[in-house]
């Protein structure tokens, strides 16, 4: 059994509740760093965890937090990510669903390591009966004195709202998200200035993930130094992983970083192994905007080295032969799964929420998505797959968010890898009008 | 200060100047297009990505090149920056894709459109574009329609660039129209569909890069290159009175705000001048007007420039015969 740190404490009944989360443990991360910690100690703690953004960049939390542009006599702001739309993705809702209370009392430490006085959860739109749960949670906690004015009369005084966005997947890239906040259009906005210095309100802002957030109380109660021990390298502590797919056992996880892909998807503890004893064919490992990997360079890399859960691990071999944590959300396929199904499904998502502000992935995501859609539909032509490639690469690095570049990895790691069934769907157009056609080799035999 | 290098030329610029604007004081053919970036309207550019170039040296003190391309619209410079337009194949390919994403959905009906000759989609694809197209899908549709009783928009021909969108915000004075829906089924729209009425909104007509916004008062007239422009000005209440009137023999067709060589107006003009005020009374006719910008305008140049190549900016103007 791997460590929990976030996700220990669900199963006490009533942890929704202040009081049992309280009598549990909870807020003790409050009390120790607003009595004995400074705002400066309590971001070198963070620090010192090494832990890494949990909403898909994995860019060191630390290191953003001490960007943060403290020159002006401007309002800070804190904005937790709750705009968790990536398809995989579903850890952050499981968390706020369940353990409300430990995500307000990370944003609390979190503010008051920053020096803001005002937070912000921007929560997608269909997370609508979450608001309810973290209302409440805030609620109690303002009523309990962790929230509002003079906190535990440490002379600090925080706020926190919810506002719930209006279900744009665009709208959880930090920019669009806090135009959106701001009550304008959900458009990215042209970077620099990055949100560190000019965010909301052109404000010096930090824009974090929820899970991320999270995770600051146990690491202030725990120490730095302690939290970065779990793991290996420079992916420490736990993380979430929402498994989905064709597996026994899909849900939600925490695992340590550093177990490897082969014991996450087979152990008992974990995801279970393969519905119905089928063969895996391929895996997404950090959402859908990540590279897919093949059968064999799931479990070991190109070097034949153990591919690990980590964000090195999985990164090894580059766009060649590796694809990315990213958020952490692991969907399985196994052999009977068509990848020119799924990449047309992934092409659909990111053509219907392109923003459409930059031109090549307004107009391309448009363009890969029909173009599968034909190949995925018996009229493809044989050209077409290397237009897709060639489509895909014109996107990448070409825009102004990594929309663009979430769009074509997808589309691009599909065909580097599974050329054959593009050509085979071309090829033989009678034979994958039936539902089922993922396996071609089977659809070999006469 | 900062000491800027664009294709080998070197510029220096006040700190905080785009990579843009300091091409644009080189000038020449090293100065990136825009379809999007406007220097008169705060917070346009950044959005077509026509202007990408490649930083190969970030600064003076930091010899790493950007990693990705970048928008010179909206890219400030650094000094000992090093960056790359045209000299860089990188970024004419990328250049030629970008084109290519602008045309997919684009209907492609200049021979009836009023913008033909002096479209800058034209000329841009004139310049970086395929000869054929790869997009073998359905182009999506719009109604034409009319905001306001002199601007018709074609939404089909609209290639996104939020101009009229910021004229409307900043020179209009009132946010009469915007964007809606997302992605490429976002359209210009008004709130109420003829409700703009501003004294300045006819603008949104001479910021548009392609023929999405036309004057009605204009439509089908006249193909541009048939008109002779003529620098004019009137004592005007509302506006400076300066623009520049399009004639036909002696009939004023059409009247434009001036525009300068990057194809931008030099002063937005009101609605009076430019739809109303028609007949050779109304101006004084101060000379013929330069088209600055490369343009089938200025007639029989187009045949001197070769395909592919880099175009020079002309250097012989052709004067209009009246
Ligand atoms: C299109 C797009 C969608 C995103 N959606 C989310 C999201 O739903 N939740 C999230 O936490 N981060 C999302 N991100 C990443 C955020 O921009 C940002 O990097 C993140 O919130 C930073 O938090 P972290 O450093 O804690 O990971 C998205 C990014 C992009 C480009
Ligand atoms: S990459 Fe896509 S989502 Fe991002 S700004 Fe451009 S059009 Fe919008
Ligand atoms: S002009 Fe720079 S992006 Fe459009």
């Amino acid at each position: 059994m791997g460590r929990k740190i976030l996700l220990d404490k669900i199963d006490i009944p009533g942890i929704l509740g202040f009081d049992v989360y309280r009598n549990n443990g909870g807020y003790s991360a409050v009390e120790k760093a607003l009595k004995t910690m400074s705002p400066d100690q309590v971001l070198d703690e963070v620090k010192k965890s090494g832990i890494r953004g949990r909403g898909g960049a994995g860019f060191p939390a630390g290191m953003k937090w001490s960007f943060l542009d403290r020159s002006t006599n401007n309002p800070r702001y804190l904005i937790c990510n709750a705009d968790e739309s990536e398809p995989g993705t579903f850890k952050d809702r499981y968390l706020m669903e369940k353990l409300p209370h430990l995500l307000i009392e990370g944003l609390i430490v979190s503010s008051y390591a920053l020096g803001a006085n005002t937070c912000f959860i921007y929560i997608r739109g269909e997370f609508k009966y979450l608001v309810g749960i973290l209302e409440k949670a805030i609620f109690e906690a303002r009523k309990n004195g962790f929230i509002g004015k003079n906190i535990l009369s440490s002379g600090y005084s925080l706020d926190i709202y919810v506002h719930p966005g209006a279900g744009a997947y665009i709208c959880g890239e930090e920019t669009a998200l806090i135009e959106s906040l701001e009550g304008k259009r959900g458009n990215p906005r042209i970077k620099p200035p990055f949100p560190a210095s000019k965010g909301l309100y052109q404000c010096p802002t930090v824009v974090n993930n929820v899970e991320t957030l999270a995770s600051i109380g146990p690491i202030i109660i725990m120490g730095g130094e302690e939290y970065a021990k779990i793991g290996t390298g420079k992916s420490t502590g736990t993380k979430l992983i929402s498994a989905s797919g064709h597996i026994n056992q899909p849900g939600v996880y925490e695992i340590e970083m550093g177990i490897s892909v082969e014991d996450f998807i087979y152990l008992d503890e974990y995801c279970g192994g393969i519905r119905g004893s089928k063969k895996l064919k391929a895996i997404v490992a950090g959402g859908s905007s990540v590279p897919v990997l093949p059968e064999n360079l799931v479990f070991k890399t190109a070097k034949n080295e153990t591919r690990l859960m980590t964000y090195e691990s999985l990164a090894e071999g580059g766009f060649e032969s590796g694809t990315m944590l990213g958020s952490g959300g692991l969907i399985v396929y196994d052999e009977d799964a068509c990848m020119v199904r799924n990449t047309w499904n992934f092409s659909r998502f990111y053509h219907h929420e392109s923003c459409g502000q930059c031109s090549p992935c307004r107009e391309g995501t448009g363009w890969m998505e029909k173009v599968l859609y034909r190949i995925e539909h018996g009229q493809g032509r044989i050209e077409d797959i290397d237009l897709l490639v060639n489509i895909s690469k014109n996107i990448e690095g070409n825009t102004i968010c990594p929309l663009g570049d979430a769009a074509a990895w997808p589309v691009a790691s599909a065909i580097r890898h599974f050329r054959e069934e593009f050509e085979f769907h071309v090829k033989h157009p009678e034979k994958i009008k039936n539902k089922d056609h993922g396996n071609i080799q089977k659809l070999f035999v006469p | 200060m900062a000491k800027v290098t664009i294709d080998n030329h070197v510029v220096e610029v006040p700190d905080g100047t785009t990579i843009l604007q300091a091409a644009r004081l080189i000038g020449g053919d090293i100065v990136p297009p825009t379809m999007c970036y406007y220097s008169k309207l705060e917070g346009s550019g950044g959005k077509c990505r026509t202007c990408l170039v490649k930083v190969s040296q970030s600064s003076g003190k930091d010899s790493r090149p950007m990693p990705k391309l970048v928008a010179s619209c909206s890219t400030p410079v650094a000094d000992g920056m090093v960056v790359q337009n045209i000299t860089s194949p990188e970024v004419l390919e990328a250049r030629k894709a970008i084109v290519e994403f602008l045309l997919i959905n684009h209907p492609l009906d200049c021979p009836v459109c009023d913008q033909a000759g002096e479209c800058d989609l034209q000329n841009l694809s004139y310049e970086h574009g395929l000869e054929t197209t790869r997009y073998k899908e359905e182009r999506r549709d719009y109604p034409s329609v009319d905001i306001g009783p002199y601007v018709k928009l074609h939404m089909n021909r609209c290639i996104l660039c939020y101009r009229c969108v910021y004229t409307a915000d900043q020179i209009a004075g009132k946010r009469i129209h915007g964007i809606l829906y997302r992605g490429d089924v976002a359209e210009i729209s008004t709130f109420i569909q003829n409700s703009i009425e501003n004294e300045f909104s006819g603008n949104i007509i001479d910021v548009c890069p392609v023929g999405a916004l036309t004057d009605k008062t204009f439509r089908f007239k006249s193909r541009v290159w048939f008109l002779n422009p003529f620098l004019a000005h009137r004592d005007c209440p509302t506006c400076s009175g300066k623009v520049t009137v399009w004639k036909f023999g002696k009939e004023i067709y059409r009247v434009t705000g001036r525009k300068d060589q990057f194809g931008e107006v030099d002063e937005f003009i009101c609605n009076t001048c430019r739809f109303d005020k028609k007949g050779s009374e109304d101006w004084i006719i101060e000379s013929p007007a330069n088209i600055d910008k490369q343009s089938v305008i200025s007639q029989n140049h187009y045949m001197k420039i070769k395909k592919g190549s880099i175009i020079k900016p002309l250097e012989q103007k052709t004067e209009p015969q009246d």
